[in-house]
């Protein structure tokens, strides 16, 4: 079972729709032990950031996110779930988000459309399977305001253009988060979910 | 680069797709997952569904619509029509809905823009607007109307670019800009006013109403400044295919998600 951390956000169904036509078998879930027990944890989101940190501490699910990267288990970040792993936000102020990752979560550059809504490239700058099949330079789906800035070079697995060249993915481990939704950018998002999975779910049994 | 967008609209009735969809090879030309299927396999960045049923009892239907879309097409959806309350908005957005359009009921309840913009992020929270020249305003001006589904609509008194404005104030994270002169006529958008409303605001603006050939959509994005270009008959009639239009901006030097 995957599970798809449940903190009271809005649509996070979308994904959860995803990952069930795959044809894995996925739940939306808030129960720890469920969380605990799963082969892969999703942690998918929309809104600010700072209400997302606060969501999952208020549910104790925050040590539980921590925990679930400490320990190289399969993790994926979707959107404001990259955004919160990092030490902070300038969204709604200056706010702290999770620490897990060293790096900073900053507001897009004046004098463009904010959101930055629409497909944009998503260049690849490391090397993962969850690339694979995947051109370098295909189009994604993006809606967001902030971007992360990792403070380790090593973390960023691809970048994107708007305004600034922003870290739009990173990857370390079993872990990998996207700034982009993979599950509103057709076959091609699909397939970083399939790739994930594949490659993370596999490696994890084998150990 | 951010790409421009191409967005097909659907007006859907009762469950179905209304205004015919003219293309080869359908089996049911009504049937809202199976064009949105189509459109998503022909390279649509987006949908639109515009829920146009009367009656309050078939409401509930659009819900079942858009959850059976949501299902099996994984491109970004927005519905509009209808939707009057945070809880309207709530339901859709749970079917499956990825962002919802507001249009009569934000004029009536600006509030409820920034209800649900708190609640559910201002990325979901999309403005419809449909605006009318002021015959002889010098300079130019557009008028914002309501209920334009019937009798041509009802004036509000309000300033199209000052509404653009005040609405990205309140929370809307995209505005859809539709010409009720230029609506349904196939002689281009009016791009003056995509222009004056694209320049005012923050938010990305969405070209409606007017396209009838494929350099309309270049224009609106060209000189009227627009982000997303909406078009229902070009596509629906069969006139144009999505990938050609693409194919049509991308040779202007317009950035297009091929």
């Amino acid at each position: 079972m995957i599970a798809i951390i449940d903190y009271g956000a809005g649509n996070i169904r979308n994904v959860l729709r995803a990952l069930t036509y795959l044809g894995h078998e996925a739940s939306i879930t808030a129960d720890r032990a469920q969380i605990q027990r799963a082969r892969a944890v999703v942690l998918p989101g929309v809104g600010a950031a700072g209400d997302t940190v606060r969501a999952l501490r208020d549910r104790g699910l925050d040590d539980l996110v921590r925990r679930t990267i400490e320990e190289d288990r399969p993790f994926l970040g979707v959107c404001i779930g990259l955004q919160v792993l990092f030490d902070t936000t300038e969204e709604g102020g200056f706010q702290p988000c999770l620490g897990i990752l060293p790096g900073a979560v900053k507001r897009l550059p004046a004098g463009l459309k904010v959101p930055h809504m629409g497909w944009n490239q998503v260049q690849q700058r490391a090397e993962s399977p969850v690339f694979l099949n995947l051109p370098d330079g295909a189009n994604f789906y993006f809606v967001h305001s902030y971007y992360v800035e990792p403070a380790q070079r090593e973390l960023v697995a691809a970048e994107t253009s708007y305004g600034v060249d922003f870290c739009c993915a990173v990857a370390r481990g079993n872990l990998f988060a996207t700034q982009f939704h993979p599950e509103k950018s057709g076959p091609l998002g699909l397939r970083v979910y399939d790739n994930f999975l594949k490659a993370t779910l596999g490696r994890h049994t084998r150990h | 680069m951010l790409t421009k967008r191409i967005i097909p609209c659907l007006d859907v009735k009762a469950g179905r797709v209304v205004k015919g969809v003219r293309f080869r090879d359908h089996r049911d030309a009504g049937d809202p997952v199976e064009l949105a299927s189509f459109y998503n396999s022909e390279g649509a960045d987006e949908l639109v569904f515009y829920d146009i049923t009367a009656s309050s009892d078939e409401r509930p239907i659009m819900l079942q619509v858009v959850e059976r879309v949501a299902d099996q097409v994984f491109i970004p959806l927005t519905v509009g029509g209808g939707l009057r309350t945070v809880e309207d908005i709530r339901r859709m957005l749970e079917a499956g809905a990825d962002k919802v359009s507001i249009n009569t009921a934000a004029v009536q309840n600006p509030s409820l823009i920034t209800q649900g913009a708190q609640r559910f992020g201002s990325q979901c929270i999309v403005l419809g607007m449909d605006a009318q020249r002021v015959p002889g305003a010098q300079p130019v001006c557009w008028e914002v109307y309501t209920h334009t589904g019937a009798d041509g609509g009802r004036r509000t008194g309000m300033d199209a670019v000052e509404w653009a404005q005040r609405s990205v104030e309140l929370g809307a994270g995209e505005i859809v800009v539709n010409s009720i002169d230029a609506d349904g006529t196939q002689v281009g958008y009016d791009l003056a006013l995509l222009r004056a409303i694209s320049e005012a605001v923050t938010v990305p603006v969405v070209a409606s109403g007017g396209a009838g050939t494929l350099d309309h959509l270049a224009q609106a994005i060209t000189q009227g400044k627009a982000d997303a270009v909406l078009a229902a008959s070009i596509f629906h009639y069969g006139a144009y295919r999505i990938r050609q239009a693409k194919e049509y901006l991308a040779e202007q030097g317009i950035p297009v998600r091929l």
